[in-house]
């Protein structure tokens, strides 16, 4: 490996890089900035509908804000954990390192767990989109069966933007568990994958939705045993860059989405 | 070879983040927090939605560049890096406001 050739004055020897970092972070950089492009054109589509349909519907009581409100917390503070755990790796500091990035993945956690309670309420209230399995016993008197034919942008843009993001975020807990873990997190992947697939109805989306952590589970076994490794402080950091970007994005979705569709009782 | 450089720009900029105190990640985690309550604030109020929206798109930006600048350490990148990035980032964002035009003459043209 390179490490045991490694003269102290290398970086002074060889053209100095052109961005002033390492290519892994340069390169997740350029992913961010085009993936900021797909966020950015989803919130243009749901500001779009705001603005161009006037009976836009405000569906959320002061239970939805109060839980978007612990989720936006559930994210800053992950955020916090995560530039700790950057910080302790970049000191070396193993044991810290890893208690950071648990605590990271907990907190995404607990943002998914909400985020899928807020989706089941509004799915289970008439709020759908036509792609969705028909929920059995379904009053035709639900709050948002109107919404759903009257204004179908709503459905389709919320689900679509929330979705994208949640999606985000369930890969970036499977990206860190990797980095904190690394082939210990396998098992826990399939293990968490059954538990979502069988412990949710048939007619959620979530039970059709865990396959992801399937997809997830079997590229990162790939990826292990293709290329095994020690992930050091450069891994820990770019994976952070991801992380803080889920966060970044939330901050727009959660005034746009939620705060401007807040239903004033 | 290459592997070496990349190591060894690794190493720097790792002995650069050795020097950072945490302390301000703290003050911007307890910002972005009152920001938010802020925001939950404002969704309270019966407020005219072009101005709320503003309002909090204004908070929404003072968000993210907290972020960005600390906690993905934009801030301790070289010039560089912070102007090629977030230039073309936010031309690229501004670029997509050419539709908005036509959603207000949606609005007005009274189209359901």
């Amino acid at each position: 490996m390179a490490e045991a050739a490694l003269p102290s004055n290398v970086a002074e020897i060889y053209e100095p890089s052109l961005f002033g970092t390492y290519s892994k972070k340069v390169g997740m950089w350029l992913f961010l900035l085009s993936d900021s492009l797909t966020f950015g054109a989803l919130l243009y589509a749901y500001s779009y509908g705001r603005i161009s349909i006037s009976n836009w519907p405000t569906p959320f009581h002061s239970g939805s804000i109060v839980n978007a409100t612990i989720m936006t917390a559930f994210l800053l503070t992950s955020s916090l954990t995560m530039v700790m755990a950057v910080n302790a790796s970049a000191r070396g500091n193993e044991k810290s390192r890893l208690i950071y990035l648990l605590a990271t993945m907990a907190c995404g956690v607990g943002f998914i767990v909400l985020h899928g309670k807020e989706w089941s309420h509004l799915i289970s209230e008439g709020l759908r989109l036509p792609i969705f399995p028909a929920v059995p016993h379904q009053e035709v008197a639900s709050e948002f069966a109107d919404v759903s034919k009257t204004v179908p942008q709503f459905a389709a843009t919320f689900f679509g933007l929330t979705g994208m993001h949640m999606l985000h975020v369930t890969l970036g807990v499977v990206y860190l568990g990797v980095i904190a873990l690394r082939r210990k997190f396998i098992p826990i992947l399939f293990a968490c994958w059954l538990v979502a697939w069988l412990a949710t109805p048939s007619y959620s989306p979530f039970h059709y939705a865990a396959h992801v952590l399937l997809i997830a589970a079997l590229v990162c076994s790939l990826i292990m045993w293709l290329k095994p490794k020690i992930y050091d402080a450069a891994d820990v950091e770019v994976a952070g860059l991801y992380w803080h970007f889920v966060d970044l994005v939330w901050m727009f979705i959660f005034p746009l989405v939620y705060i401007m569709s807040t239903k004033i009782v | 070879m290459e592997d070496a450089s990349q190591l060894a720009i690794e190493a720097r900029v790792a002995e650069e983040q050795r020097h950072h105190s945490v302390t301000p990640f703290f003050w911007v985690w307890g910002t972005l927090l009152v920001l938010t309550a802020i925001e939950v604030y404002l969704g309270y109020q019966n407020m005219e939605p072009k101005r709320m929206l503003s309002i909090l798109m204004c908070l929404s930006i003072v968000k993210a560049a907290l972020i960005i600048g600390y906690f993905m350490h934009m801030k301790y990148e070289v010039s560089r890096m912070k102007y090629l990035t977030m230039c073309s980032l936010v031309f690229c964002l501004a670029m997509m406001m050419v539709f908005f035009p036509d959603a207000f003459r949606i609005l007005s043209l009274g189209v359901k």
